[in-house]
């Protein structure tokens, strides 16, 4: 009697947690790309919804179905989607190098700190993050600005005698960037680190090697996976960022996140904003699926 | 042992300035007499008494507040569920397409989300009628959607950690299986749980682009009154609202830091 009433049990369990979680995020998750794909594919119109039928039945067991490309060809005829996706890209890049120059050492220091220091640094790093993103950034605007804080400390200093320009540039957008961002790479970084076996160093040392080579040949190769997961986790959603080039950024220069936006807001372009979102989704699928496929590896190793 | 090298720290000072500084002056021109946010003349509150009589942002935040309570619970349950199958179920068929759905939203841009949920929700109220407008359940479902996978990120890497000698010892004593998640899993998991319900609580009250999209006429959430206004200049109400989500928010860490300690 009762291991049969167990085993219901058990397939009960089995069918809420796995089979909850998969509808949500099928439902709201993966079903909304299908439709922004249906509709990347149909034209704008001045109706309610702004975007055209993808098919019709014109007569009597006839299905039109009308798949408009015009979005796509748009996108790659008009040099300004180009741009602002390189832009993107670039933006992406140079802020998860600043990330990790930055992050780097202060994973390093924290994962090398004694044992008991280790948590509250660690906490240190964790709350800002927990802190509204839209503030952060928001608090930028204010030093940056050409008469902000910044430039009156070095004017102060006597460093400089006009001030910079830095707010509504691309170095902004990099500060922003870098900012916003770090705690994502410190972490993974210091979960990887804390992980690595000291008694390797120890033998090179023991070896002769000399402790920068050390770094070098040993822990920099070792670290790899983290470096590797805080960089995607960086990389990924800033191609698609729109607070930090909006409110930091020059409105010269185009990142797609923005451009989307302005599509969808500004123009009531749906149906563009969706064949964006294609695009976007396609440039990313690549660097999602090396950090899916690293993930899954460490886990292999780890048990 | 190992000696710390002065220019490590040097760097993680400069890392913690970094992080800290901007949050610091925020908060200090808070207090500042002068609409100038860059000019220090005087110590005054004025610009927290003229927050509680703006009615806007008042009304904006109590909305933004009831949706990141409702979302924070829903992506708990949800969360800790998927945390279950992934660390309860071991080999189950589909385990790869739950990871990859759970990884996901963790590193979607938001235009992305935002747009695809707003057009999911159109097309199903021209099919089925539901949602008919869209506001406060729209903006739930769609923070839902994203917070459950940080809370299954915190809530399954403490669920592995875990000791399972009393789960097995009540197993053993003859418990039922939803009695033993209940009364020896759960609080055993508490901390992670809390943990799991801030942060998809401090998530959503975050949110401004996804919120943008699924929101409708009459539902401004917080971010997004403090969107127009930044977009307007600098202006020290703004400066006094993150004082008080800063002081909160350190509040609520520190005493969730305290529990989990505790532990």
């Amino acid at each position: 009697m009762k291991p049969r009433h167990a085993s219901d049990e058990h397939r009960l369990s089995r069918l809420v947690n796995i089979g909850l979680p998969y509808l949500w995020l099928g439902l709201f998750f993966l079903l909304p790309f299908v439709i922004v794909l249906r509709i990347s594919l149909a034209e704008p119109q001045l109706a309610q919804p702004p975007y055209t039928a993808l098919w019709e039945w014109v007569e009597q067991g006839i299905l039109q179905i009308r798949l408009n490309l015009g979005n796509f060809q748009l996108i790659r005829e008009d040099d300004i989607y180009l741009a602002a996706l390189l832009n993107s890209l670039w933006v992406a890049l140079m802020g998860t190098l600043g990330c990790l120059l930055l992050g780097y050492p202060m994973a390093y220091a924290i994962a090398t700190a004694p044992e008991r220091r280790r948590i509250p640094l660690l906490m240190l790093i964790i709350l800002p993050f927990w802190t509204s993103f839209l503030i952060r950034v928001y608090a930028w605007i204010g030093l940056l600005n050409a008469n902000g804080l910044l430039n009156n400390f070095l004017l102060w200093l006597g460093v400089i005698d006009t001030p910079l320009k830095i707010l509504h540039t691309q170095t902004a957008v990099y500060i922003g960037v870098i900012y916003s961002y770090l705690p994502f790479m410190i972490l993974p970084l210091y979960a990887n680190l804390t992980r690595l076996d000291p008694t390797l160093l120890e033998a090179a040392a023991d070896l002769g090697c000399r402790p920068f080579r050390a770094f070098t040949r040993v822990t920099l190769p070792l670290s790899m996976p983290g470096i590797v997961a805080g960089s995607m986790l960086v990389f990924i959603p800033v191609v698609g960022e729109f607070v930090i080039p909006d409110l930091l950024g020059s409105p010269g220069s185009l990142m797609i996140g923005k451009l989307m936006w302005t599509e969808f807001f500004a123009n009531k372009d749906w149906p563009l904003a969706s064949a964006l979102a294609i695009v976007l989704l396609a440039v990313l699928v690549v660097p999602f699926v090396l950090m899916q496929r690293l993930q899954q590896d460490d886990e292999g190793g780890r048990t | 042992m190992k000696r710390r090298s002065w220019p490590l720290l040097s760097v993680l000072a400069f890392g913690y300035a970094f992080l800290y500084v901007p949050i610091l002056l925020l908060i200090l021109y808070s207090f500042n007499e002068s609409r100038l946010v860059t000019v220090w003349s005087g110590f005054s509150f004025k610009w927290y008494g003229e927050l509680l009589h703006n009615r806007q942002l008042l009304d904006a935040a109590w909305l933004s507040v009831r949706i990141a309570a409702v979302n924070a619970t829903i992506a708990l349950v949800l969360g800790t569920l998927a945390a279950n199958a992934l660390v309860r179920h071991g080999r189950f068929r589909g385990r790869t397409g739950l990871e990859l759905l759970l990884t996901a939203p963790l590193v979607m841009p938001d235009v992305i989300i935002g747009l695809s949920m707003l057009l999911l929700f159109v097309a199903l109220q021209q099919t089925i009628g539901w949602p008919d407008g869209r506001g406060f359940s729209t903006i739930t479902i769609a923070h839902i959607t994203f917070s459950l996978a940080y809370v299954a990120v915190v809530v399954r890497s403490r669920l592995a950690r875990m000791d399972s000698s009393l789960e097995e010892a009540a197993m053993d004593l003859g418990a039922r299986p939803l009695t033993v998640y209940l009364r020896i899993t759960l609080p055993l998991i508490a901390p992670a749980l809390l943990s799991g319900w801030l942060l998809a609580f401090t998530l959503s009250l975050d949110d401004l682009v996804i919120a943008s999209f699924v929101s409708g006429p009459g539902s401004t959430t917080l971010p997004m009154v403090i969107y127009s206004s930044v977009r307007m200049g600098v202006s020290p109400q703004i400066n006094a609202l993150a004082t008080l989500v800063v002081v909160l928010v350190a509040l609520a860490v520190v005493v969730a830091g305290f529990s989990l300690r505790r532990r």
